[in-house]
């Protein structure tokens, strides 16, 4: 892959294109975001920064969207939901 | 004390709509700023794309703050803001709302499985590296974006198993015949329908239900000839646009019929509020465009200039009204959900407890429907289609956003120093 860059996606390493989003990187890592309420598994929804269902925790900050995030090669991605 | 920001002209939203404003404002006007909360400007069409009017941005001077959300409007001219959890305050002259629009989602049974996304959701996932070669995809909703967002799948790689518009062929016809009004619309039509060409093309079908485990395998569609499934990674799925009019109605601004009020010059009912694009009606990227330009113009105190913008706005107008009137939901999508749906995501509210209110404040107080982090921006315009509850859009609160303890001190702390 051209210029791609390595990210942490529950401590698995997903090499990404550069400009990708830490939530495309989620689920390229074939997992998802956050568990809900109930303990359903949630994974984006809107792709835009609205809905809430991307959260996850990205170096150390909690409930980040991850749609809204660019990736920065050696990013640590957390998510609640496998 | 937060950071602070001066400037003459404030612009929220770096969408075609944000863009045009800056730009053409900027043109006399040496103190402008975009705020955006998206990572790069070009909203959702131009996301992460190089073009005329990224370049333009660039070019004119404002002052562009990138993963930036709004908060809460202060008194006395000035906007809270917030970038990485810190607080910053931008005090301005006058305001130019150009928020956009979101996708309308409605609750089925399955769709809040992973693999089920927004129509433009999957597209925007896509624009932000998403690899998508190989997959299979089902679009539906309702809208021209099913087509753009099908056409932009296919073209990297991904194998569309059909695309489900809820609304009868006749409709997409008289929508299709009024296409040659607007320049460029009908050659656009004409490469989807080329780049589509084998893909089953479904009307009058949408969604029944998501299938899978913890992960999205098949869709079912009813279709005219009866309930169909389709095996699938993903759902692409979005009934049509809803205006973000949040800020809006937070700075003062009336609403009428959902969308933001505004007079010819993009003036809303708010001293020094602008407004233009998606929030004062659906119309895509070319009205966008000139409300933008319009609101910029005026904003910079040239009215002359922004009255030759006229009879642009009137022809894109047209469109809007005929995008509203061909794409209008039929009442079945009202009863997709069963009682054991979730229809607040954010904090697992099924059908069967919503509708034991009979308003969205009553269900946001007693039944936490709409009390998530989205703060009811999904479920919110779905139970109002659903349920006919009144429109809550006009009654926004702060924060608009999430946001950190620092930054909400920061409005109290604003708020006594300014009485």
């Amino acid at each position: 892959m051209v210029d791609a860059i390595e990210v942490t996606v529950n401590g698995l390493g997903v090499r990404v294109a550069v400009g990708t989003t830490a939530a495309a990187a989620v689920i390229s890592a074939g997992a998802a975001c956050r568990r809900s309420l109930m303990g359903e598994s949630r994974a984006p929804l809107c792709g835009m920064g609205v809905c809430f269902e991307c959260r996850a925790t990205v170096d150390g900050v909690q409930h980040t969207r991850t749609c809204q995030v660019v990736c920065r090669n050696g990013m640590v991605i957390t998510t609640d939901a496998a | 004390m937060p950071r602070e920001e001066r400037c003459r002209i404030l612009i929220v939203g770096a969408g075609p709509a944000g863009i045009a404003a800056a730009w053409a404002a900027a043109e006399t006007v040496d103190s402008v700023v975009v705020l955006d909360d998206n990572p790069a400007p070009g909203g959702q069409i131009w996301r992460g794309e190089e073009n005329r009017w990224t370049a333009r941005l660039r070019g004119c001077g404002a002052h562009v703050w990138n993963g930036t959300q709004a908060i809460a409007v202060l008194d006395g001219g000035s906007l809270l803001a917030a970038r990485d959890g810190e607080p910053l305050v931008f005090r301005f002259e006058r305001l130019i709302i150009a928020t956009g629009a979101r996708e309308l989602f409605l609750p089925f049974p399955g769709w809040t499985m992973p693999g089920v996304t927004g129509a433009g959701g999957l597209q925007a996932l896509v624009h932000g590296g998403l690899p998508i070669a190989g997959k299979r995809i089902v679009v539906a909703g309702s809208g021209p974006l099913l087509l753009a967002v099908a056409a932009h799948l296919a073209k990297r790689g991904a194998i569309i198993q059909a695309i489900a518009e809820q609304v009868p062929l006749r409709n997409l016809v008289r929508f299709a015949a009024q296409l040659w009004r607007v320049p460029g619309k009908l050659a656009q039509a004409l490469d989807l329908q080329w780049t589509l060409r084998g893909v089953p093309h479904l009307k009058e079908a949408w969604p029944l239900a998501a299938h899978g485990d913890d992960r999205l395998k098949e869709v079912t569609l009813r279709t005219r000839t009866g309930v169909r499934r389709f095996a699938c990674d993903y759902l692409a799925c979005g009934f049509g646009l809803i205006p973000n009019t949040e800020l809006a109605a937070l700075a003062g601004c009336d609403l009428r019929g959902g969308f933001v009020e505004v007079d010819e010059w993009q003036q809303t009912t708010a001293r020094d509020v602008l407004c233009s694009g998606e929030p004062t009606g659906i119309g895509g990227v070319d009205r966008s465009v000139v409300e933008g330009r319009i609101a910029g113009y005026v904003a910079a105190g040239r009215r002359n200039v922004a009255e030759k913008l006229f009879g642009e706005r009137r022809r894109v107008h047209a469109f809007s009204a005929a995008l509203a009137r061909c794409f209008a939901l039929r009442d079945e999508l009202r009863h997709l959900a069963d009682d054991e749906t979730i229809v607040c995501r954010c904090e697992d509210v099924k059908l069967k407890n919503a509708v034991e209110y009979r308003s969205a404040r009553a269900a946001r107080l007693h039944g936490r429907c709409g009390m998530g982090a989205c703060q009811g921006r999904i479920c919110g315009p779905a139970l109002q289609f659903m349920l006919d509850w009144a429109d809550p859009s006009g009654r926004a609160r702060p924060p608009l956003f999430p946001a950190t303890m620092t930054t909400l001190a920061a409005v109290v702390e604003e708020e006594s120093t300014h009485v």
